[in-house]
Order: C-alpha cells, then structure tokens, then sequence
C-alpha cells in the first residue's frame, strides 16, 4: 500500500468517508488540545512570563514526535513525502504574519485552535476570540488586494524544507531538531523551577526515558536515511481504465488496471504520438508543457514552440517547481532527439511523484519527419547519413530555434489528424486541498 | 467519583479532572499529527477554516463582493463551495473534541478565563481583538499555530520555521507591556 492514501488526500462529496476521516482527525485534535489545558488561557499566557512553559513543551513534544514518524516512515520507503504536504516558504508575508499572530496570542491569550478547544467547553473569552477570528479573517479578505503582490511574491521559495536550507541529509536535521527540543525542554524546567517556582522533583521520571526513546528513533532515521529515486521507481503503480469495445448493442466494458512503471513504458502506454502532442495544445481539459530534456544546443537549433529546455542533467533541480507550479490539468510531454533521455527523464519524473507525465513518441526527429514533410522552411535542411543513437537526425545550416514553420504546426492546416488518444488526464491535489489555505 | 450517583443524574456536572502532563499530551498530539499526514497527506489546521466560513457567509449575502474581491474569488468564486475543503470537517471535528474532552473531565462550565487583576469585560474585548489580530496575522501567514507552526514545524518546511519564531517572537516581544492583562 502507498500512503497517504489516495482516497482522502481531498476530501469530495463522491467519498464522504474522506468528510468522516477528516472530521476524526479534527476530533483527535480539539481533544489532545484540550485534554493538554489548551482551553485555558492563563495557563497558554503563562508561557510569555516564563512561569508555566505548557505551551512549548506541548508544542515542540508534538512536532518532534511527529517529524520522527513521519521521516521514518518516508525512510522506509511506506510513505511518499512528495504527496506530503509541506508549506510553501512564502518568508515576509509569513515573518509579518507570524509577529502579528504573536500580539494577537499575548493580547487575546489564544491561538485559534486553542480557542476552539475554550469556546467549545463553556469558555465565554474563547468564544469572544472565535468571533474576533471571524472577523479577522474577513478583514484580511478585504485588505489582500492593497497589497496583494507583496504578499504572493516577497520572499517566495515554494516547497523548501530545511534539509534544503542547511545543505544536510534529512536524518540529519530530523536529529539536530530532536536535540534543539530536548535542550529547550531542558531550558523550559529550568525556568518554570526558578521563575515559577515549581518543584521539579514532583515531575515523573519517565520524561527522561521518553527523552531516550526520541534520541533513538531520530538515531534510526539518519540511519534509515530517505529512499532512493530507484526505489521509488520500483515500488510505483499506475491505474488506467481500459475500454474494451464490445458486439454491437453490448455497453462496453470499463476495467481499471493497475501497472508498473516498467510496464507503463514496455506497453508504450505514456508515449504520446507528434499528433496527439501537438493537439494537446487545443484541448481545453489539458494544460500541456512540452519538456526538451536535450542540450542547449540541440535545442537552439531546433525545438517545438513553447518547449521549455531543461537539460537532463538539471532534470531534479526543477522537480520541486513541476510539483508545485503547474495547475492540476498540467501535462508534461518530455522529448529528446529519439527516446532515450526521454525515458531517463520520465524515470526520474514519475519516481519523484510529478503526475502526468508523457514522451513524445520518436522525440524531435520523429516530429520533424512527421510535421516537417510541408515545411518549406526546412528545404536546405538534409538528413543526417549515420545519425547516433538519441541525437538529431538532420544537418541543420543554421540554428533558428523555434522559427521553422514546423515548430508550431498550422492548426488550420493539421485541423484533422487522426491518432491514439494515450493520455489520461490525472487530477492531483487541488492546490488549496493542501496546507490551511 | 465519590459522588457517583449524583454524577449520572447530572453528566454536565462531572468531578475536574487535571490536565495531562504536557509531554504526554505533546505525544499523542504528535501521533494524531502524524497519522493525518500518514493517511490524507495534510496535517491540521483551523484557520483556514475560518476564512472559508467567512467566504461562505459572503457568498451567501452577496455573491457579487466575492467576485470583486480576488481572495475570496479564490475561495467561493463560481460554483465553488468555500466549504469544501479538508479543514472544514477538521475545525468542526476539533470543536466537537475539545467539548467531549471538556465532559468527560468535567471542564464544561460558563466561565471566563483570565488573569486575576482583570474584569471578564476587559477580558472578553481583549479576546476579541487579540481573535481579530490572530486571524488577521494568520490568514497572512498562510496558516496559524496549527497549519504552520505544528504542520509545518513537522514536516521541516523552512517557512514554517520562520513562522514559528515570529509567533513567539511577537508575544515575547509584547509580553511585557500587557503584563497587567495576565499577572
């Protein structure tokens, strides 16, 4: 099985078990908070007089606990970190944001869940925070526009993580924040015993047998280290509906089949021909972007219009955009010169969990063959006697990009062209469907 | 549970029970975090939850101002239901669990949290103005304490982490100027 399940990555009305696990979930949590004394408001303001450290101890007990888990469980290859959601580093809007927050926190004694946990059990101040919230939260709905791209692109980085900041392995980081939290936990009953004068040898022992435990386990996760692209690749499926046309009067039947990645490829099944790469372009249901995985070379010398050049040697550096950027309905149609570096590319591609991802049947020599043949443009270009295997099959006088007639066939002319629709449209995760957007 | 029958009689009435010990409570909170990104691929929040309400109360009054103002166009614009977003059954799932929690360690009761030298007016005004700011700071943020701060934190998102700091940053930063409203 591949976590997370793709079933209640959103939630929809088609699957109301995803409202029912989500509404779970939400329960665990309103219960842990309040359970913790996170209704209490004093107890949560306490935290800013160094008296009573509740907050952080809960805060940064969860987060480690849950960063342990969660990067073991990547390590071991059980689930898939880039169907994880991870915040989007928009860094000045979220600094701003965050020290606003903090007033807010010291002045109104809450933080929205926690009011939450207040409200729900009788507290008439957590009720007063929610319905501030409420308004809160519409006044930034009105105010966004005055500067709304301020705050959609100053100190923008996407999906960064800090393994990425740092330049270390994630076992790494996992382990050093497990040791920045024991010392604040350290830290924290330092000061509840001298400023808030609380007896420190009433505290349970198994706190320090606990703290061992999460030592060990961020120990394993350096250990266990993160799954290679190879792994990755070998454990992937992919469903497709197949439809097989029956006798005349007979409905068709529709069967859903799983594959692996091997056999994606063996069955041609995520080759798409030049026509249906070229018709994608004026289909509505689809968003394609043609991805010229070849040198810059080749590619200043002949490329499709709007293919972007990203050579495969720098393929992973733009993973993290490609998972991120595109809308759902994006289509990714890599191309080489043959197939090669295609299929090396969409190895890399579909291992690190981008969706929809195509090659161009034949590459750009198959394209040129096939578009090429009317494209006066082209007449002082001559095929090549011997061309290697995956580079371009003609001799070109001069390098004109993009500027060839065929690079961007006519629509009109090449209105009708038949081929065999290989590509289906897989909708990931809405983009709000992640994070608290 | 001395007074058992008295109790049964009366399931609002239940005897207090204390808080669990922080770094338990931590446990489980992170356990519950790390289940629901393990099963759904998100992890927890509330605030979204609220400016998707918002939307969603907009949208019902006046559903021209949801398509004059380009953030709430991209919550309710169209056809699209604000309120069909994972963090909605999570907000009201969360309120549900915080009141169950409450009844069985028997915190139900109409009271106003505060510090001792304050009237419960000065309290409720500042709760609500403090609401005000949160939300406001969080909808910028892209998240609160929950969506980034624990969320984030977990994952390693690099602007979580900047969040987080910021968070405790401001409320340290002002503690000591409102020390009155809690000492």
């Amino acid at each position: 099985m591949n976590f997370p399940l793709p079933e209640f990555i959103t939630v929809s009305a088609s699957n109301p078990w995803t409202y029912v696990v989500f509404g779970l979930i939400g329960f665990a949590f309103g219960f842990t908070l309040e359970m913790s004394g996170f209704g209490d408001s004093p107890k949560l303001a306490a935290q800013f007089y160094f008296k009573e450290l509740t907050v952080l101890k809960v805060m940064f007990t969860a987060i480690v606990t849950a960063m342990v888990l969660l990067f073991g469980a990547v390590g071991l290859g059980i689930l898939n970190f880039n169907q994880v959601w991870v915040n989007p580093t928009y860094l000045w809007s979220g600094i701003v944001g965050g020290l606003i927050m903090g007033v807010g926190f010291i002045i109104g004694g809450f933080c929205p869940t926690t009011s939450l946990a207040s409200a729900s059990t009788g507290k008439i101040d957590g009720m007063f925070f929610m319905l501030g919230g409420f308004f809160g939260a519409a006044l930034f709905a009105e105010t966004e526009p005055l500067f709304t791209h301020w705050y959609n692109n100053a100190g923008y980085y996407g999906r960064l993580t800090l393994d990425q900041v740092f330049g270390l392995p994630v076992g790494v980081v996992v382990l050093l924040v497990v040791l920045m939290a024991l010392f604040m936990f350290w830290g924290a009953e330092q000061l509840e015993r001298i400023i808030g004068k609380k007896d420190m040898s009433r505290e349970p022992k198994l706190r320090i047998a606990g703290a061992g435990v999460l030592f060990a386990l961020a120990l394993a996760v350096v250990f266990i280290g993160s799954p290679s692209l190879e792994e990755r690749y070998q454990k992937l499926t992919f469903t497709r509906t197949e439809t097989i046309p029956q006798l005349e009067g007979q409905p068709p039947i529709v069967n859903t089949v799983t594959y692996t990645a091997d056999e994606m490829l063996s069955n041609r099944f995520v080759f798409v021909s030049p026509a249906e790469a070229f018709k994608a372009k004026y289909n509505q249901a689809m968003n394609p972007v043609y991805l010229d995985v070849r040198s810059e070379a080749d590619y200043n010398i002949y490329h499709i219009e709007g293919a972007v050049n990203v050579p495969l040697e720098r393929l992973e550096e733009v993973i993290p955009v490609l998972l991120t950027e595109p809308p759902a309905n994006t289509v990714f149609i890599v191309m080489s010169n043959d197939e090669t570096a295609a299929v090396q590319a969409w190895k890399i591609l579909v291992a690190s969990s981008v969706p929809n991802v195509y090659i161009l049947e034949g590459g750009v020599n198959n394209w040129i063959a096939f578009f090429g043949k009317e494209d006066e443009t082209l007449k002082d270009v001559r095929r090549a006697p011997n061309p290697a295997p995956d580079q371009l099959a003609y001799i070109f006088p001069a390098a004109l990009g993009d500027r060839y007639e065929s690079c961007s066939p006519s629509p009109i002319k090449y209105e009708e062209l038949e081929f065999e629709a290989k590509i289906q449209l897989q909708l990931k995760r809405d983009k709000s469907g992640g994070g608290c957007g | 549970m001395t007074t058992a029958p008295a109790t049964k009689r009366n399931i609002f009435k239940r005897p207090e029970k204390p808080y669990v010990h922080p770094y338990l409570g931590g446990v489980i909170l992170g356990i519950v975090l790390f289940l629901s990104f393990f099963l759904t691929g998100n992890g927890l929040g509330s605030s979204g939850a609220t400016s998707r309400i918002d939307a969603w109360i907009v949208d019902a009054i006046s559903p021209s101002h949801v398509d004059n103002n380009p953030y709430l166009l991209k919550l309710a614009g169209g056809d699209k239901n604000p309120l069909d977003d994972w963090i909605v059954p999570v907000f009201f799932g969360a309120l549900l669990g915080g009141f169950t929690s409450g009844w069985i360690n028997g915190r139900l009761k109409f009271t106003t949290t505060k510090g001792p030298h304050i009237s419960d007016r000065t309290r409720w005004l500042m709760a609500f103005l403090g609401g005000v700011l949160f939300l406001y700071g969080a909808r910028m943020a892209r998240g609160c304490t929950s969506g980034q701060a624990l969320s984030g934190g977990a994952t390693l998102a690099a602007g979580s982490w900047a969040i987080m700091f910021a968070i405790f940053g401001g409320a340290y930063g002002l503690a000591y100027f409102v020390r009155k409203l809690w000492n």
